[in-house]
């Protein structure tokens, strides 16, 4: 404004334009004006580095950078640092923006095809200022991941247990598995419902087929109907995935089949309900007072319906037996259920029912599995408590030592 | 063969999953079967939905017990089949999301099933009242440790257990019911819950082990030894 008006040769016009521009228009600068003038310009970050992120499938990589002078300034003007992403030398993409005082960000949407260079600026509200820009840098794949190097040697060592185990239970190995209330209720269970004339209701959680505890479920089930095909007792299972639904059809099916009772199985054992979680819980609670069983299974992955269930069985005086590998809902089952299989047994009770050498013998592996683990909580207690207590080096080591082995 | 080709299958995708955790190339590949699961599992809808609709009309046609029940869920079943389908008062052309503001089936949704499953949450505050009275009841030592300990947290979470014991030094602080409460749920609650996961995490690799390995096969329809 103010070189615009110099040009004007008239003094006389520039006296009037000044004064009229002075009372009509307010200060001679604007507000954004007098702060550029004022304020010196922040320092850019420096230092960036761009660095293929190790043992990836060359689909990230790390930057760092150390931040502006300014940034740990009191009056911080920084409000954001900019990260700008520029694919084989072409025009720079803002790909994010991190808040004040960052200094490392990974990059995710890269990859081997492609190589970059990066920049990064310290914004403030009013302008931004750049550091250099990086090398072009072309992130590569690896085969292994050595990040998980103790993942997979922990992995070895449990699974090789059970796989000792397993062939040793198949050589006759004679091993000893503690009795599970739970399961060992289970023929008393179907044998009260046979007495009593009443039908058994069984129900596997509300998850799909690609949940372990279904699965779970599912064998138990199989194990379970054998022997109320035997006891030619009746058995309905009301379902909240479809395929669940087939899966508990042909599992039951084939267990009515081995039980030389082919001609008693009907696919009506096994209902379809509906997704809905309460829809679910609503007609199964209702078929419950309806057709009032003389026991229900609640084996599989339960949520918040698993104490309504639970509590509407109690209610109607059925013998419950139940099962889930979820911590939350365990006490739900241990207050309304006359037996619960905690955690581990419901993934148990198969091999256990079963009596098989060669599934007891999984059972019995995953007891080295305990031991490693107990060993190592045993050692995190002492490493930890000398630590705090006492700032002993070797016992620091060791507590960082775990951390990074277990984190 | 009818065992023998789904055992193979479980045996490949198992290893491969396993493996795919250590190799970053084929990391991916989990979510990759978790999206062929999805693609199985909408035609097992077909099957599901098939066999709801056959049941409930059987029930309406031989007016058997409740059958009224029936015919709401049927009525209920093709009211939102068709009004999703068509899209029905959705705002726009046959594009617009179904769920979209103002549609007939986010309106059902909105109004109808979302206070119908509120309530049948609701029921679940009577039903931990019942249940907590029969777990509570001081039966023997056990019972009565879940009794106390429960008795500590319930106070503790109301401004009861702080006007009952604020009065303790802060060097005692411990002692004072809401600290003693937070206490109980990070200590003695928390290493039970972690002892049940690790157990459950074991429980799992063994599982799976069972079923890669073909040992365990009673959810593919028997067993040719069980």
């Amino acid at each position: 404004m103010k070189n615009s008006l110099a040009d004007r040769s008239s003094g006389g016009i520039i006296c009037a334009a000044l004064i009229t521009i002075f009372f009509f228009s307010g200060p001679l600068h604007s507000q954004e004006d007098l702060v550029s003038l004022s304020v010196k310009k922040i320092a850019p970050p420096s230092s960036l580095l761009a660095t293929d992120h190790k043992y990836d499938n060359g689909n990230s990589i790390s930057l760092s950078w150390v931040p502006s002078i300014d940034d740990a300034l009191m009056n911080n003007p920084i409000v954001a640092y900019k990260l700008y992403r520029s694919s084989n030398d072409t025009e720079p993409n803002l790909i994010a923006e991190l808040p004040p005082g960052s200094s490392y960000f990974l990059d995710n949407g890269v990859s081997t095809d492609n190589s970059y260079s990066y920049s990064v600026s310290a914004s403030t509200n009013a302008y931004e200022v750049l550091s250099n820009r990086t090398e072009s840098i072309t992130p590569q794949s690896e085969w292994i991941n050595y990040n998980k190097k103790y993942l997979f040697l922990m992995v070895m060592i449990i699974s090789g247990a059970i796989m000792y185990f397993i062939v040793s239970a198949k050589r006759g190995k004679e091993l000893f598995v503690r009795k599970i209330a739970g399961l060992e209720a289970i023929d008393e269970a179907v044998g009260r419902a046979t007495e009593m004339g009443r039908p058994i209701m069984y129900i596997p959680g509300i998850q799909d087929m690609d949940d372990v505890q279904t699965i779970a479920s599912l064998t138990i089930l199989g194990r379970i109907t054998r022997t109320i095909a035997e006891y030619d007792s009746k058995i309905f299972m009301p379902v909240a995935r479809s395929l669940v639904m087939t899966a508990a059809r042909e599992t039951i099916k084939a267990s009515y089949q081995a039980a030389s009772r082919p001609d008693s199985y009907s696919d009506d054992m096994v209902n379809y309900i509906t997704d809905e979680q309460f829809g679910y819980v609503a007609h199964v609670n209702g078929l419950m007072v309806r057709e009032k069983p003389a026991t229900v299974f609640l084996l599989g992955a339960f949520f918040a319906e698993s104490l309504i269930l639970a509590e509407t069985g109690n209610s109607i005086g059925a013998i419950q037996i139940a099962g889930t590998a979820r911590p939350a809902q365990l006490p739900f089952f241990i207050a309304a259920c006359d037996f619960t299989l905690i955690g581990e047994e419901l993934f148990a009770a198969s091999a256990y029912l079963s009596g098989e050498p060669m599934q007891l013998g999984s059972l019995k592996g995953q007891d080295v599995g305990k031991a490693i683990a107990m060993f190592f909580v045993l050692l995190g207690v002492l490493a930890a408590t000398v630590s705090a207590a006492w700032d002993i080096e070797l016992f620091n080591n060791l507590l960082d030592n775990l951390n990074e082995l277990f984190s | 063969m009818r065992r023998n080709i789904p055992l193979a299958v479980t045996f490949v995708v198992g290893m491969l999953l396993i493996v795919s955790v250590f190799l970053p190339p084929i990391e991916t590949i989990g979510e990759d079967f978790g999206v062929f699961f999805s693609i199985i599992a909408v035609f097992a809808f077909f099957l599901g939905g098939g066999n709801l609709i056959k049941v409930h009309f059987g029930k309406i046609m031989k007016k058997s017990n409740d059958w009224e029940f029936s015919l709401v869920t049927v009525v209920g079943f093709f009211a939102m089949l068709i009004i999703g389908l068509f899209k029905i008062g959705a705002p726009g052309d046959i594009s617009t999301s179904v769920t979209a503001e103002g549609s007939y089936f986010q309106e059902m949704f909105v109004y109808l099933i979302n206070p119908l499953q509120s309530t049948m949450y609701a029921l679940l505050a009577f039903f931990v009242a019942s249940a907590s009275y029969r777990a509570f009841r001081a039966k023997n030592r056990e019972a009565t440790i879940l009794l106390v300990a429960a008795f500590i947290i319930l106070l503790g979470r109301t401004p009861l257990g702080m006007m009952l014991t604020g009065w303790i030094p802060e060097s005692f602080s411990i002692f004072q019911v809401p600290n003693l409460a937070v206490w109980i749920m990070n200590s003695p609650n928390l290493a039970g819950q972690r002892a049940i996961m690790i157990g459950i995490s074991l429980g799992v690799v063994a599982m799976s082990l069972r079923l890669i390995l073909g040992i365990e096969r009673t959810y593919l329809g028997g067993d040719d030894k069980g």
